[in-house]
């Protein structure tokens, strides 16, 4: 029996290493050859470039080392890496020590990773010492995060996440092997290093500890075929497991940096991204939803049910893409835009044709200003940007003060990518027509789409924030710093949708004494009042709303200020925090003033 | 002899502190104001009979003139603590009062019209309130635009801050409908040649007299009722104020300029109501009221024994219902002390 298990042990690995080696090749032919062919034709103009380079640190650094979830949480990126980094290690010198040990690289593949149960001599020279010491201290390094992440599935809080992603039965297999592999590793070894004195500090000690209790020479050989069993099963399981990240990461590495991107339509590059989802569960904390007790919708189950094709609307409309987990996604897996690729995908057929929209004229001027339909329901933002036009002089065009379609942005978040283009191309000819230089948005929706899917060159498209503080620098406009104590609540399609973070700041800074808080910039909260989700009830808006404002009133400023028509209409039910847009900020500063220097004329003209 | 504090001196207040004194107790009204009377003092005229809010103002001042109750003013209770079998209340700065029951008749607080923005509430110089309206027909019968024009054209507009989930109140204030009408038919009064229409979602006459007040409204006012939501409103070059809604019966949108605007805001739970019921661990009703122990068998009764809810602090009422409602609030302290063996 012994023999038999001696002779074929090696077998459940190498069948199991051959057969992930040909699916990931499959695989990954498969999806290079579906990418569109303008983006083959990057792949090959940047291959042999200094990108290549790059994509090989990029995978040193994430996919091995995993920096970014060492950003999220130290304890929990070190899990990570000492998985990821410690194994790759293992691989790498267990094999450097078997080419020094046969003094060629002509043996087969799978003797360096079962080195031990084929190497007996006792240890002696120095640099065999060295590496049989350096593999059981890397052995340790992987077992300690083998051991953290049996623990995670306790107590996942220490790991600075308050949920974990719930597994699939394929992902359960993988799960088991992967967790079996390291220990049984330590215990093949240490039978081993007590039969033969090969181990280092760890598996000699464990070894000696268990051979004067045991005798270890009938369960040797079981002990390496369980370790065997143990790599081939998740080798197997990996194509179908959420594992089969680790490989696709790597590709998808490269294939961005290579300026590969998502299209519209879902294709194989989205694929990639979606395999390439380890469900780690970081983006599950940062989902405002969870506050309103929506707890199935989020980016991972999106990437999960697209790749077991069973998404649903009511999880893919779900969604406020408000960008946070996007934002926080260790692998940068587009999420927003997958998201919207799925939609689009799924309205494709209702798709109005918007036929009754009718061409009107257009005003010349130097400005067009496009207050967008949430501005309309915030008239108080139009009319502090209409008083700051005329109080700077600017000859602009109020262009949808009486009716204009909307922007379309909306709709692009529906997924109604062809309905949106017929408002977009309607406003664009608008916008020409007027030969303006600059459009002025009020309102973040409108500016994300004017910037991203407008074609308008040779106009500066500017969102209200960055136009006012370009008056300001021009000294269109004067400013004078009253003690309020405010905080700025970025929204999300101007601060993570648009990268717009510090012109707004900046503004304040002339106008306000802008109180800086934690959750700011890229880690700012959602208002709950995004036009992107239309599954959502308006009470568990109202519960995303409060959590922000609860945060918000614990830094107890004068007012709440944001810079987006929408989020003001939002925050306006809370009952306890003024909201301003930065718009009436500026406004009001320049009427106080007016009435101030009215106020000093008179005293002159009464001294007089 | 058992001692009763009242905690509000709105007309609630008033007659269930009145009716109280009548029946033999020591009570004590404690008024956070410096003068007596609420919102009541608001208005001008009553619907559906046209009552001058004076008759109101003047048979209130003689309860609380008669001296038969202690009233305490410019103070505000801010804690109930429950001592043995007693309640202790808090208010103003030292000031505690040992009572055997307490009547919390904090009332209500008109909706902040400037929460819903689209509107242009205090953003637009000619949109108002129906309680700016009152005021206005309280001083005379000269009516202008707040830019001093006579309004030729008024949209009335219904359920403002009620009936609507976006401002966060789902529920019916009930009052608005009919005080929307009795406002339309005051300025058909005033100004015979002014069109006046009246925004609605539906309209709620559910007070004896109220149909017929409605029926009077288009029969000799010529009032317009237009079943539609406002969806925005904004301002013309001239203050004049252009209004976009949609006519839900005939299907075709509408847009009209008007002068004058009028906001029929509803009644909410005010911040006293908030801080009153917590402080003394009361229930509140999703709709931010006072909960009673029973919606018909106790509706004064609060989650808490010996305090008392009078008036609109747990449902908006009309001066009607509030006064029926705070006479019912004594009745009940008057059976729990009876029926306690203290």
């Amino acid at each position: 029996m012994n023999e038999i298990i001696s002779q074929y042990f090696t077998w459940p690995f190498t069948i199991g290493a051959i057969y992930l080696g040909i699916i990931v090749i499959i695989r990954f032919v498969r999806w290079v050859i579906g990418l569109s062919k303008i983006d083959k034709i990057r792949i090959l103009k940047n291959v042999f470039t200094i990108k290549t380079w790059d994509s090989i640190k990029e995978a040193v650094s994430e996919g091995l080392l995993h920096r970014k979830i060492f950003k999220t949480n130290s304890l929990l990126g070190y899990m990570h890496m000492s998985l990821a980094f410690g194994w790759f290690l293992l691989i790498i010198i267990g094999h450097i020590e078997t080419i020094y040990h046969e003094g060629t690289m002509a043996f087969p593949f799978y003797k360096s990773i079962f080195f031990r149960y084929f190497v007996h001599e006792s240890t002696g020279n120095f640099i065999a010492n060295l590496f049989s010491e350096t593999m059981d201290l890397l052995l340790l390094f992987v077992l300690s995060g083998v051991f953290l992440a049996y623990y995670k599935r306790i107590n996942s809080r220490i790991y600075g996440i308050k949920r974990t992603t719930k597994l699939k039965s394929g992902d359960k297999i993988a799960l088991s092997a992967l967790w079996l592999i390291f220990p049984l590793r330590l215990l093949a070894e240490s039978f081993s290093a007590g039969i033969h004195n090969n181990g280092g500090f760890l598996t000699q000690l464990l070894g000696n500890l268990l051979y004067s209790s045991f005798s270890l020479e009938p369960a040797v050989d079981y002990m390496w075929l369980a370790y065997s069993m143990s790599l081939g099963f998740f080798f197997i399981a990996l194509p179908n497991s959420r594992y089969m990240h680790i490989p696709t990461e790597i590709l998808l590495i490269f294939l961005r940096k290579y300026g590969v991107n998502l299209k519209k339509r879902f294709n194989t590059y989205s694929q990639i991204q979606v395999f390439s989802c380890s469900r780690c569960g970081i983006c599950l904390d940062s989902c405002q939803l969870m506050n309103a007790e929506i707890k199935n919708t989020q980016s991972v189950y999106v990437l999960k049910s697209i790749r077991n094709k069973s998404l649903t609307d009511e999880t893919l409309f779900n969604c406020l893409l408000c960008g946070r987990c996007q934002n926080d996604c260790p692998v940068g897996i587009e999420l927003n835009d997958l998201r919207i690729t799925q939609r689009i995908e799924s309205t494709f057929e209702y798709n109005s044709s918007y036929e009754y929209l009718e061409h009107t004229k257009a005003e010349k001027a130097d400005v067009v200003y496009f207050a967008g339909c949430m501005t309309h329901l915030t008239p108080a933002i139009k009319k502090s940007m209409q008083y700051i036009f005329n109080y700077a002089g600017i000859n602009y065009w109020f262009m949808d003060e009486d009716k204009a379609p909307c922007c379309g942005r909306p709709l692009m978040q529906m997924g109604q990518y062809d309905a949106a283009q017929k408002l977009i191309e309607n406003n664009r000819q608008r916008i020409i027509e007027s030969g303006a230089h600059t459009l002025v948005a009020s309102c973040p929706i409108c500016y994300k789409v004017f910037k991203e899917d407008y074609s308008l060159p040779h106009i500066k498209i500017m969102h209200h924030s960055e136009y006012l503080l370009d008056l300001v620098y021009k000294t269109k406009i004067p400013y004078f710093k009253p003690a309020n104590r405010i905080i700025y609540h970025d929204p999300c399609e101007l601060g993570r949708g648009s990268n717009i973070y510090e012109q707004p700041r900046e503004l304040l800074g002339f106008y306000t004494q802008l109180i800086p808080i934690q959750a700011e910039k890229d880690r700012s909260y959602c208002c709950g009042g995004s036009l992107a989700n239309i599954k959502i009830q308006m009470h568990e808006r109202e519960k995303i709303m409060n959590s922000a404002i609860n945060e918000y009133l614990k830094y107890e400023p004068d007012f709440l200020v944001t810079s987006c028509p929408l989020c003001k209409k939002t925050f306006a039910k809370n009952r306890e925090l003024i909201v301003k847009d930065i718009a009436e900020i500026v406004c009001e500063s320049l009427q106080n003033q007016y009435t101030e220097l009215q106020k000093q004329n008179e005293v002159l003209l009464t001294q007089s | 002899m058992k001692h009763i504090v009242t905690i509000g001196g709105g007309i609630a207040g008033i007659e269930a502190s009145d009716v109280l004194a009548e029946m033999g107790y020591k009570v004590t009204l404690v008024e956070k104001e410096k003068s007596l009377g609420g919102n009541v003092s608001k208005w001008s005229y009553l619907f559906p009979n046209m009552r001058p809010i004076g008759e109101i103002e003047d048979y209130m001042k003689s309860k609380y003139d008669s001296n038969r109750f202690t009233v305490i003013k410019n103070t505000e209770v801010n804690q109930i603590k429950r001592k043995k079998d007693k309640l202790e209340v808090s208010a103003g700065d030292e000031l505690k009062l040992i009572a055997d029951s307490v009547i919390v008749a904090t009332g209500f607080e008109v909706f902040d019209a400037k929460r819903k923005e689209e509107y242009g509430y205090k953003i637009y110089d000619n949109v108002i309130t129906s309680v700016d309206l009152e005021n206005m027909l309280k001083n005379g019968k000269n009516i202008t635009t707040p830019t001093g024009k006579i309004p030729k054209k008024i949209a009335f507009i219904h359920c403002v801050g009620s009936r609507d989930e976006k401002s966060g109140n789902h529920y019916c204030s009930k009052l608005c409908c009919v005080t929307s009408v009795k406002q339309a038919i005051e300025m058909n009064e005033i100004l015979p040649d002014a069109e006046i229409y009246c925004l609605y979602i539906d309209l709620r006459m559910y007070g004896l007299e109220f149909e017929e007040l409605y029926l009077k409204a288009q029969k000799q006012h010529n009032i317009q009722f237009i079943r539609g939501k406002l969806s925005e409103a904004a301002e013309n070059m001239d203050k004049t104020i252009l209004i976009k809604a949609e006519d839900t019966l005939s299907g075709y949108p509408i847009k009209m300029n008007v002068d004058l605007v009028v906001l029929l805001v509803g009644m909410e739970s005010g911040k006293n109501t908030q801080q009153i019921g917590k402080c003394a661990n009361l229930s509140f009703n999703s709709n931010r009221f006072l909960q009673p122990v029973d919606p018909h068998l106790a509706r004064n009764n609060s989650s808490q024994a010996g305090i008392f809810l009078a008036g609109t602090c747990s449902s908006p009422m009309s001066v009607k219902e509030t006064l029926d409602n705070a006479r019912s609030a004594a009745v009940e302290v008057h059976k729990y002390l009876m029926n306690s063996d203290h």
